[in-house]
């Protein structure tokens, strides 16, 4: 490896200062010197330093010495390839050079950012650049593959995030697919009573645009349906859905709701009125939903239990009912997706000592939500679990599963915003007192700390501190029949016990249950919270590493409705970018099979995420489509036989590699 | 002495049945002897160290040199070979991957000699350890000193072929021996220097006649756990670990054919840089679960990964010894 042999290419090596990024902890000077004397065996020609190698000086740097000295290959040591890598293999393209041939070190993210000893990361750094001139020899050029993007837009979750997205799709022209899991589309916002902080009425400005996603030509809707396996890449992906049995003809079907007055089965609704309130088998979740079909809810409905009744059928004077109906399964074809599959709420009977579940009186967010909307359960009246009883005084408990580190350690973002609402609404509503139970107040959004103040000024009570218990345990007369709220005033210094009528748990958001499967599905990650992970938390929000798939909204994490909504649009916006640049390129790492030496033991024919590896059973060898291959590796890594090698991770690539690395030690 | 070239096989640490391969060639050895003037050959022949050392530099046509470097003796014969052969090949798994000698890399040597001189089943009262050197009244007595690592034959000295297997296939042994022959007599060239001979550039899977399907593994058994096995489908698929997807072919997949299990003896496939490794990641793969506890539960099914996966290869890997072997002297 390291005989200094005349077939070496002539390689440049670049050390980047980042500013004082990397040069207050690596001695970008010395490493420049070094890499000029004791990688000159290795096919060094040329080693330069720079304060900022991005800059278009930088970047010229880098061309005029591929021109007037004939580099073949470049090694830029500044920040991580995610950043910049882009940027380099188009200076080396510019001056003639294959953008292949051309490698990043980040002595930045992994060594100026990390190490506190600068002897030991300027050390490092060496290391790093060593390895990587071994491996660069070792490149190959490459070409792009370039494929024709499908205009064709998939949006899964029809909350008001993915209805926005939708929306501006199908408002540039360009079709969509929207798929919703319940009967309708509109969400979580469809759920609640006002938004803060300007109280309008969630629904007047939701269904709009509910009713707007429903009726534009362009928008497929797809609700009561689920992905249930997608296929393909940017441009070309092939999405089944699972379009689940209505029993409702919608061809016939004109959404009268005789079938649901005339059901006899009534059933607690815990999604959509959270449990406060029932709907029949046969229901639409609420009175405007999109699309108005309802759908029998097949384990409650006596027909399909018991074998008599049907008199949804009996009275609908269309005939739509359809018992026999079965799941449909839709194939479609879609250049990109946008996941905008939103969040579940977090479980309040997890916080045992707050007693949701045993004390009747504790109430969460979402059934405050429903009790104050004028359709919900109790005709829009504050009233205790009786249904009758005007509470006198209500207590708020913020951050319920959420800034905890037994449940979950992230804020929730729109819990003390929310809060404040409900303080708002019960006092205009009842004229109870209310005391608000917070850790800290954060009410960082425009025109939010003026509600807060709002609020403080009706006379609601703040008490900063994390309630330890919710009991209905008296010590002394006055607690008696109430329920006593133990809190540490942090304010004050002293334990205090406060009695209320009602208790409200301000509940946390959670990635929803399901969300690890549904980023395999769709080939993204999630965080460690669950998260679906962005390409770039900063700079690249509402992108993941793959391409072609796009998240929104609450999915990517907790937010309030204007995130979402923005979140919606810029997802939507970059789709249309990809669609109207009509082809895409795809970076060429691809695998391959060295067809004389694999066995067909099969081995990876289940393992592609992205279906490119078939088994040719008259061979009795396996194959890779290059144009579905991704270049992820893992068929590469699983292979016993090593008949599979990655373009740019060959063996020789990576061995050469760890040569360099010891070598610099 | 006759004109006829001149062929060698020498044993460092193996177990012997490499020259039983060689004999197994039955009427073949007849050949050897008919176009070989045979110089040297411990297990068939008396020949001292010195009349080989006495011999003229590349005086020996072929040598098929079998056993690990597990001592310093090992190592001079080999460079002793190396000097007076012109064809020098690495015979067999130990001489080529070190083999089961090669799994005492594992543990340092003191410990090796611990257990083979301490332990309850030897019967040592005063706890005597042979000494690499004794002074008797005719002069001093030496025995070799075990190196801190076992070390293939490449390890030590340059090696021109390579011929894998535990041991080598008699009809592969027999093919190679017509090719040196046929090479003789002009009608034949030898292969490219470094080639692996006698064996498949393919895996056992190759030959072997096992009906193969996606594999989706919930449980790994021992063999003796699962009777009976069904004798058609891939014995993989039927949760045995069998070596085979990344075994060199060469063997006409002997073992699975009578419904054992492949234990790899015939080394890494072509190209192939970390045998274990290689099947590590393989059986990961095709492991059907997804929780972690699952995961474990499953691959607990394999309670001895390095026996599964490094029994002759560990001397080779990238890893080759453990730390405490590496650390001591400078090795």
């Amino acid at each position: 490896m390291s005989e200094n042999t005349p077939n070496k290419p002539k390689i440049g090596v670049y050390t980047c200062h980042c500013g004082t990024n990397i040069s207050s902890m690596v001695d970008v000077e010395n490493v420049r010197d070094w890499a000029k004397e004791h990688l000159g065996s290795e096919g060094v020609i040329v080693s330069r330093d720079y304060k900022f190698m991005c800059s278009s000086l930088g970047q010229e740097l880098i061309e005029k010495d591929i021109k007037e000295l004939g580099l073949e290959r470049v090694v830029v040591a500044a920040c991580s390839p995610h950043l910049h890598e882009k940027t380099f293999r188009g200076a080396s393209e510019r001056a003639g050079l294959n953008p292949y041939l051309t490698e990043m070190v980040s002595i930045r993210e992994q060594v100026s950012w990390v190490h506190t000893d600068k002897v030991v990361a300027t050390a490092k750094a060496k290391s790093l650049i060593a390895g990587t001139v071994e491996r660069v020899a070792q490149n190959a050029p490459l070409e792009k593959l370039k494929v024709p993007i499908n205009a064709n837009t998939l949006v899964v979750g029809g909350g008001i995030s993915g209805i926005q997205a939708a929306l501006e799709v199908a408002n540039a022209g360009f079709h969509v697919y929207l798929v919703e899991r319940e009967p309708s589309i509109g969400g979580h916002m469809a759920q609640f009573d006002k938004t803060f902080p300007t109280l309008d009425c969630s629904a007047c400005i939701l269904t709009p645009r509910m009713v707007e996603a429903g009726s534009n030509p362009n928008i497929t809707l797809l609700t009561w349906s689920e992905v249930v396996s997608v296929t393909g890449f940017v441009g070309a992906f092939n999405v089944t859905i699972k379009k689940k049995a209505r029993f409702v003809n919608e061809e016939l079907c004109t959404g009268c709701g005789i079938c649901w007055e005339k059901c006899p089965k009534s059933v607690i609704d815990d999604v959509y009125e959270a449990g406060l309130g029932y709907r029949k088998a046969v229901y639409t979740p609420f009175a405007q939903a999109v699309p108005k079909y309802p759908v029998i809810d097949k384990p409650n409905c006596t027909f399909f239990q018991k074998g008599t009744c049907k008199a949804c059928e009996k009275f609908c004077p269309t005939n739509a009912i359809d018992f026999n109906q079965k799941d449909e399964y839709l194939n479609v074809e879609v250049g990109n997706v946008i996941l905008a599959t939103g969040y579940d709420l977090f479980d309040a009977g997890r916080v045992t000592n707050y007693g949701y579940g045993r004390l009747p009186n504790v109430f969460t967010s979402m059934e405050f939500e429903r009790m104050c909307n004028a359709s919900g359960p109790t005709g829009g009246e504050i009233t205790l679990r009786d249904g009758i009883t005007k509470p006198q005084t209500v207590g708020i408990i913020h951050c319920v599963g959420s800034r905890d580190k037994n449940y979950n350690n992230y804020c929730s973002t729109i819990c003390c915003m929310q809060s404040l609402k409900f303080a708002h609404l019960v006092k205009e509503r009842t004229g109870a007192d209310v005391y608000e139970f917070y850790i800290d107040m954060r009410t960082a959004a425009k025109s939010y700390d003026e509600f807060y103040q709002r609020v403080l000024d009706e006379g609601t009570l703040f008490v900063r501190g994390k309630v330890a218990e919710v009991t209905d345990a008296a010590r002394q007369p006055h607690e008696k029949g109430k329920l006593i709220v133990q809190v540490e005033d942090t304010l004050i210094g002293k334990q205090r016990r406060i009695p209320v009528d009602m208790v409200l748990l301000s509940i946390g958001m959670e990635p929803r249950a399901d969300a690890k499967e549904t980023g395999k599905l769709f080939g993204i990650s999630c965080s460690s919270d669950g998260w679906f992970m962005e390409r770039h938390p900063k700079l690249d929000p509402i992108s993941t590493m793959t391409e072609g798939i796009y998240i929104a909204g609450c999915a990517t994490g907790p937010k309030d409705i204007p995130g979402s909504v923005s979140q919606g649009a810029a997802a939507a916006a970059r789709v249309l970018d990809k669609i109207l640049q009509k082809e895409v390129e795809l970076e060429p790492i691809r695998a391959s099979v060295n067809e004389n030496k694999c066995s067909g033991c099969r081995i990876c024919n289940n393992l592609c995420p992205f279906s490119a590896i078939s088994f040719m059973p008259e061979l009795g060898i396996t194959r890779i489509n290059p144009a579905l291959c991704q270049g992820c590796g893992t068929c590469v890594a699983a292979c016993p036989a090593g008949a599979i090698s990655g373009t740019g991770f060959s063996n020789e690539q990576i061995f050469a590699q760890i040569d360099g690395i010891l070598m610099g030690i | 002495m006759s004109n006829k070239p001149k062929f060698a096989m020498y044993w460092a640490a193996s177990c012997g049945g490499c020259e039983i391969a060689v004999l197994n060639i039955h009427e073949k050895i007849l050949d050897v002897d008919a176009n070989f003037d045979v110089v040297f050959w411990p297990v068939a022949m008396d020949a001292k160290y010195k009349d080989v050392e006495e011999m003229e530099d590349k005086s020996i046509l072929l040598t098929l040199f079998n056993g690990s470097m597990r001592n310093d003796e090992n190592e001079k014969i080999a460079h002793l070979m190396r000097r007076k052969s012109q064809i020098l090949v690495s015979f067999g798994s130990c001489a080529t991957e070190g083999c089961v000698p090669g799994l005492a890399n594992l543990f340092p040597v003191n410990e090796i000699m611990d257990v083979a001189f301490h332990t309850v089943t030897t019967d040592n009262p005063n706890n005597i350890l042979p000494q690499t050197s004794f002074e008797v009244p005719e002069g001093t007595l030496h025995l070799p000193t075990m190196n801190s690592r076992v070390k293939t034959l490449a390890q030590v000295v340059d090696v021109d072929y390579y011929m894998p297997g535990c041991p080598p296939e008699s009809h592969q042994i027999a093919a190679v021996v017509d090719l040196v022959i046929q090479v003789l007599q002009g009608k034949a060239q030898l292969p490219p220097k470094g080639s692996v001979i006698g064996a498949g550039n393919s895996t056992v899977c190759d030959e072997c006649p096992r009906a193969r399907n996606v594999k989706m593994i919930k449980a790994f058994h021992r063999i003796q756990e699962v009777a009976p096995l069904d004798p058609t489908l891939c014995i993989l698929e039927q949760g045995v670990p069998c070596n085979g997807p990344a075994t060199r072919s060469g063997c006409n997949a002997r073992c699975p054919r009578v419904g054992a299990q492949c234990i790899g003896c015939y080394g890494p496939a072509e190209g192939v840089l970390d045998y274990g490794a290689r099947l590590v990641t393989a059986f990961a793969s095709v492991v059907d679960a997804k929780e972690p506890a699952e995961i474990e539960s499953i691959l607990d099914g394999i309670p001895d990964p390095t026996g599964q996966f490094y029994r002759f290869n560990l001397a080779d890997s990238l890893m080759r010894a453990s730390t405490s072997n590496w650390k001591k002297n400078g090795h």
